[in-house]
């Protein structure tokens, strides 16, 4: 295993932890943004040779992960006008705890699921971690912005586990997550605006009408 | 071809409505060409089957072909309904709405052909796209919600679907066979990554079983199809539910053949218990028709993998109550639909004399009710029989109780409010409103089908649904 790689797969998690313990919704852009930089040097280093499949892939993820959906979230912030996250259901102390216990739990997970023909150690437990903490942030944080966030980490740590299947699975796929990532997004995007002008706050816990 | 044709057909139909100004009454004699054309290359697979296309991608095996016959019915009837319902309502973005309900229909038709499961999964997460707008489309603050936990909730378990996805690729890792190709899966189960697998499976069941609206995922059916128009609410609870449902079946069909049934069934049947014990306890007292019939969907839905679970007998059943389940939640919503049109508002106080206002919807709303429940002599009784049977079969009686004493609760909670909606007492002298023919053939025609499959099934059904079954490691009763 070389340690370029392990090494982009540390700082993956750091800046996991850069979205968990941050307020100010721009550094947790940038750090997504970082996030998907990362994730676009990763199929570059992984890959037994580089074929164009893995540079068209690389190139990819680079401008949706790295580029525009950043780009597209520091746009939203601007026109909302929305700075930072008001209070989560549970502060930040708390949120990074539990990020470190996610941690834990996924290289746990990761010793009882061997990759067969891999020696890659760390993608596994990196890729879970990343779920996990995409999760975390979609469910406690209550700006519509940081949610987005919060799921658009959660579909990086499900490019990285499609990494280890980089070889076997067809071009295809990887074309789809990208899209989808950009059309959920797009959808995502425009409820937000709307949510923004019927409410006057990105707040997504103003949205409790519903309920028996 | 014809595969390749019912896939295509009504996304280019799709993109005609959005992209051609076209006027009105062009555009809605589209979507029902496109409807029935669909219908009727469906029927032709009946006749005689189509060779698989796209390498094999494309195949209408057993599961595929019940899933896509039914989800064709529903949206030739949702499209019937569509006529008379875009004469009374003018909904925002007009092109949006007709090109949305033609995409979803091309994008479930490839969640039931496809046999490559990352392809089943680009389809499901494009049904949950095309219907986002419909769901908005009167742009005020209780849609918006709706909106938007349809989306952040079905994006959160279409990603975990993903990661399953992944998963069962490298279960598969140095088996032969073509990737995720359902039937390569199955051929060489036994030679499948079991833990892998395992992890698939519990993933797969998350991610689609949020789209199905399982327990405990179940949390923004109420809201979605409450606050969805009733045509898009019979889409979404007959025909969007059903397709996750065969996501379900598909990786079920794999762990079944890879011999894990000991680990899946028990996790189903817990989904299955739990789902129906959460739509009793939210049925009693609901205040709200949509509201109520979506929880109803996710007992159904609860029933669906029950039956699953149980194996045997049980996924013959469960196949059957697909059909069943998703033909009499049609038939409701569009009923539910005529409602809303004539009172303004779903909530049960306010249609207090439906069946005084509205005498052929206020007949279709009783029937529906002793559909939904499962009385004799409407199809629901037979499926939902079958899975009670399955339970004593395999020894577990207890299963074949609770979920017996559940259906009861749930046969008084809805009962006291239906009944009360269809017979009681107006608060004030509502006229009689005309029922427009487009607005009451689709319902008429979904209540004949689950009565016909009541008394009877027809032999071509009852040899694919029994094929189906044993795919999914059941059998034919």
């Amino acid at each position: 295993m070389h340690t370029v790689p392990q090494l982009v797969l540390l700082f993956v998690v750091l800046t996991n932890f850069g979205v968990l313990g941050t307020t100010r919704l721009s550094t947790c852009i940038r750090a997504l943004a970082l996030q998907g930089w990362l994730l676009g040097l990763l199929p570059l280093m992984l890959a037994s040779h580089l074929s164009v499949h893995v540079m068209l892939l690389a190139t990819g993820t680079l401008i949706v992960k790295g580029i525009a959906l950043p780009w597209f979230l520091h746009w939203a912030i601007r026109e909302a006008r929305v700075r930072r996250e008001i209070e989560p259901l549970i502060g930040y102390v708390a949120s990074l705890l539990l990020g470190a216990l996610a941690l834990g739990l996924a290289f746990a997970i990761a010793t009882r699921l061997p990759l067969p023909h891999l020696e890659e150690s760390l993608l596994v437990p990196v890729s879970l971690v990343t779920v996990m903490i995409g999760l975390i942030v979609l469910t406690t944080r209550r700006k519509a912005l940081t949610q987005v966030v919060g799921y658009l980490m959660l579909e990086n740590g499900i490019f990285l586990f499609g990494l280890t299947q980089a070889e076997s699975v067809p071009f295809l796929l990887e074309v789809g997550v990208l899209l989808d990532v950009f059309v959920g997004v797009f959808i995502m995007g425009i409820v937000v605006f709307h949510i923004n002008r019927e409410f006057d706050s990105l707040d997504s816990a103003n949205l409790a009408e519903l309920q028996d | 071809m014809r595969l390749l044709m019912l896939c295509v057909l009504p996304l280019l139909g799709a993109l005609l409505a959005w992209a051609v100004p076209l006027a009105a009454t062009m555009r809605i004699s589209a979507l029902l060409i496109v409807a029935a054309t669909h219908f009727a290359l469906l029927l032709s697979l009946w006749v005689s089957p189509a060779p698989p296309a796209l390498d094999g991608w494309l195949a209408a095996d057993p599961l595929g072909l019940i899933v896509l016959s039914l989800t064709s019915t529903i949206f030739l009837m949702t499209a019937v309904y569509a006529v008379g319902y875009l004469q009374r309502v003018r909904p925002r973005g007009g092109r949006m709405f007709i090109s949305g309900l033609l995409a979803f229909l091309g994008a479930t038709s490839v969640v039931a052909l496809s046999q490559h499961l990352a392809m089943l999964w680009v389809g499901i997460e494009a049904t949950t796209l095309a219907l986002a707008p419909l769901v908005f489309h009167r742009h005020d603050r209780r849609s918006l919600e709706a909106v938007w936990k349809y989306l952040v909730i079905s994006s959160v378990g279409i990603a975990l679907a993903l990661l399953g996805i992944f998963f069962v690729a490298t279960a598969q890792d140095g088996v032969p066979g073509r990737p995720l190709v359902v039937g390569d899966l199955v051929a060489h189960a036994s030679l499948l990554q079991p833990a892998w697998l395992r992890a698939a499976f519990l993933f797969l069941l998350v991610g689609f079983g949020t789209k199905m609206g399982l327990a405990p995922m179940h949390t923004w059916k109420p809201d979605t199809y409450g606050e969805a128009p009733s045509l898009v609410s019979s889409l979404m609870a007959g025909a969007l539910t059903s397709s996750a449902f065969l996501g379900v079946a598909r990786i079920t069909q794999v762990a079944m053949a890879a011999g894990q049934g000991p680990f899946v069934q028990p996790i189903l049947l817990g989904f299955g218990l739990l789902s129906l014990a959460v739509a009793a306890v939210f049925i009693i007292g609901q205040s709200d028709m949509k509201r109520l019939l979506a929880y109803s969907s996710v007992e159904h839905m609860g029933l669906l993998v029950l039956g699953l679970g149980l194996g045997g007998v049980g996924a013959y059943g469960s196949m059957l109550h697909v059909i069943n389940n998703g033909l009499v939640k049609s038939w409701l919503f569009l009923v539910a639909g005529n409602i809303v049109l004539a009172s303004g508002t779903s909530a049960v106080l306010a249609n207090r004399g439906t069946l005084h206002r509205l005498p052929v919807s206020g007949v279709l709303l009783i029937l529906g009710l002793f559909a939904v429940t499962g009385s004799p002599p409407f199809g629901l009784f037979i499926s939902e029989f079958t899975i009670l049977r399955a339970a004593f079969a395999a020894g577990h009686p207890w299963i074949a109780f609770a979920t017996l004493a559940l259906l009861a609760v749930i046969f008084v909670g809805m009962a006291a409010l239906i009944l009360e909606m269809a017979l009681g007492t107006p608060d004030d002298g509502h006229p009689r409103v005309r029922e427009s023919r487009w607005l009451v053939a689709g319902p008429i025609t979904l209540a004949c089908m689950v009565l016909v499959l009541g008394v009877y099934i027809p032999g071509p059904l009852n040899r694919v649904l029994a094929l189906a079954a044993v795919a999914l490691g059941g059998r034919a009763p």
